[in-house]
């Protein structure tokens, strides 16, 4: 061999099997096809994890009835349902807590209903407002101004042993 | 012959390094290809200096939603040469969304997508598309208190998809709610995924530039017939070309040093972003907004009227991105030359001007009430005990200044009230305070008569003349 550098393959056999040669060939691509799906298989099915997980909801406490003064609305923050040991301060959770004047709790989400920003109540104007987009809710969440298309959602709200509970639910997403 | 060039002759005659880059980096160019053909070889030096720079961040970095904010705090404000990497990173994805916009641009107005370039625009279209998703899945990476509510906002955006919405907002969040596996996923997205999808159609990419050669800089009167093109761009080739190097690539080589070296200043004098409030999501004091190539959007999602919306949510990047591959299947042929193709011109101002508008209110935000507003002083208010004293701290309490300003205090949301006085009656602030408007709270729930005749007291006392005393 001298500069010409042929690849070594470039001359193939005879054209003895025609018929071999193909099988060989759709063997090889059959059996490439079927090793790159078991290995596949496990790979994509841990990237599209969320689409089959599912997490179970707990009710957590975040107070004493007596503590909640009817007539006020207040933050309280809890722990996700089953937070990861590395999750850190992301696996808190904050509601908006409405004692109303007779004495029930209604729970809202923080997140507004147009794109999710985090609402903050202003206790003298009796309003929730988004920082994003400038959405307005009252204080019974309905929407007073603004992009909302929706109320703010609720959180499942109960009392027990002289404790509020809350129930974990997701990140409420306007469909 | 010297003993080092003796070596690298046998080493190239056994690795066949120059047979195999010689003919690339020799392929003849047209000879007046000028400085408006270094966008794309720039946008792949900044990627480049992305891959770099990111290798290098993630020698510190965790991505973990518990301890990434730490790791970013010590290598902005401890670790040697950390602040100045950071913001190479950010002043690099700065760069690059910019460079491939105007890569993008150049090519459109010069018709360099017409035949037989029509795959080179829509691996371009591709490449585009990644790019945004690595500059919005770094911002994430900054994992501040911001990053956290712009997942939120991604995730609500999925969620507007008729069907598969929640189930994508779920993916996006890789659980119910934020946890520790969406940083994690965020993460190998960011390094992993989407830069080998890079690597990928940057190679494709390159091939069908040497495949078709560079487009020769159009000339008014002289249209691309598919029938003739190949053989005419040979002879043109033949009669006038120039190797690529280094007769085209000093330019390249040129500009891209000169935008590295902008980098690096810009991270030196500027610094990286500033990190936000700690990733706490019970932390509602929050005001997130999106980096700049992104402000633009935020913006367009706030101006949309509420009927609209879910259409351009859904509908609106799927249009665009639909439009952009099919830009080469419109018009394949004819000319080239932006004086003749007014449609073409038209076409990129229309979306400069756009953009560039949404940009400016993005980047004011008038529809956001401002939460930083205070008192409104005395001396402002013109009374320091009665009604229009009482108004005044009313209409500050209450929340009115949120979204009014008067003499300069308060937002943009509503009207600014300065001289309010002189256009409505108290019968019609009244009314308007009780029952709201479209885009303002009923207050009649949350009021008093008598601070409802405080605040109207107030608002009558706001005239053009008392302005200017």
């Amino acid at each position: 061999m001298s500069a010409d550098h042929r690849p070594a393959d470039a001359e193939a056999g005879p054209v003895e099997a025609p018929g071999r040669r193909e099988l060989l060939t759709r063997v090889s691509i059959a059996l490439g096809a079927l090793g790159a799906a078991i290995v596949g298989i496990p790979i994509v099915g841990f990237l599209l994890a969320p689409f089959f997980e599912q997490q179970s909801q707990v009710w957590r406490p975040v107070g004493a009835v007596d503590s909640f003064r009817p007539g006020m609305t207040v933050k309280v923050d809890f722990a996700d349902s089953s937070p990861l040991p590395w999750a850190g301060v992301v696996a808190r959770t904050a509601a908006w807590l409405r004692r109303e004047p007779d004495g029930a709790f209604v729970a809202f989400a923080v997140n507004c209903t147009h794109l999710g920003c985090p609402v903050q109540w202003l206790p003298d104007a009796a309003l929730f407002m988004c920082p994003c987009h400038g959405g307005v809710y009252y204080k019974d969440g309905a929407v007073a101004a603004g992009p909302p298309p929706k109320p703010l959602p609720q959180y499942p709200v109960r009392v027990r042993d002289g404790q509020v509970e809350i129930q974990t639910s997701p990140i409420p997403i306007t469909t | 012959m010297g003993i080092v060039r003796r070596l690298w002759r046998a080493f190239d005659d056994r690795a066949g390094i120059s047979q195999i880059l010689g003919p690339v980096l020799r392929h003849p160019v047209p000879k007046d290809a000028r400085w408006y053909y270094v966008f794309g070889s720039a946008t792949l030096f900044a990627f480049l200096l992305q891959v770099a720079t990111g290798i290098a961040l993630a020698l510190a970095y965790i991505p973990s939603t518990a301890n990434a904010y730490d790791t970013l705090q010590f290598i902005t404000h401890q670790a040697p040469f950390g602040r100045i990497l950071r913001g190479m990173h950010y002043f690099g994805a700065s760069a690059m969304v910019l460079l491939i916009g105007a890569h993008m641009a150049r090519t459109f107005l010069m018709g360099a997508y017409k035949f037989p370039r029509e795959l080179n625009w829509i691996t371009g279209v591709v490449l585009f598309i990644v790019t945004i998703l690595l500059a919005f899945t770094g911002q994430l990476l900054r994992w501040d208190q911001t990053a956290v509510w712009s997942i939120a906002v991604a995730a609500e955006q999925m969620g507007r998809l008729p069907l598969i919405g929640r189930a994508l907002a779920r993916f996006l969040l890789a659980g119910d709610t934020w946890g520790g596996q969406t940083l994690s996923r965020f993460f190998a997205f960011h390094v992993f995924f989407i830069p080998a999808v890079i690597f990928v159609f940057v190679g494709v990419h390159l091939w069908l530039v040497l495949r078709h050669g560079i487009s020769e800089p159009p000339r008014p009167g002289r249209p691309v017939d598919p029938r003739s093109y190949r053989a005419w761009y040979r002879s043109l080739l033949s009669r006038e070309g120039r190797p690529f190097w280094p007769d085209a690539a000093w330019r390249d080589i040129v500009f891209g040093i000169c935008m590295a070296g902008a980098v690096v200043l810009a991270s030196v004098i500027v610094g990286p972003p500033e990190l936000g409030k700690p990733p706490d999501p019970t932390i509602l004091q929050a005001d997130p907004r999106p980096d700049w190539y992104l402000l633009w959007y935020f913006g367009l999602l706030a101006l949309l009227p509420p009927n609209l919306e879910n259409f351009v949510m859904v509908l609106g990047p799927l249009v665009a991105l639909f439009v952009l591959l099919l830009v080469p299947a419109i018009s394949n042929r004819g000319e080239r030359s932006p004086a003749r193709r007014p449609w073409a011109i038209g076409a990129v101002f229309a979306i400069c001007l756009t953009i560039g508008t949404l940009w400016i209110v993005g980047a004011r935000a008038p529809w956001s009430p401002d939460f930083t507003t205070g008192p409104i002083p005395a001396r402002i208010i013109g009374a320091a005990t009665g009604p229009v004293a009482n108004g005044g701290r009313l209409f500050y309490s209450k929340g009115c200044q949120y979204c009014h300003t008067i003499a300069g205090y308060g937002g943009t949301r509503g009207p600014n009230l300065s001289a309010v006085g002189d256009r409505l009656t108290p019968a019609e602030m009244t009314w308007r305070i009780l029952n709201g408007g479209t885009n303002m709270p009923a207050f009649a729930g949350n009021l008093t008569p008598d601070e409802l005749d405080a605040l109207v007291a107030f608002l009558k006392s706001r005239t053009a003349r008392a302005q200017t005393p």
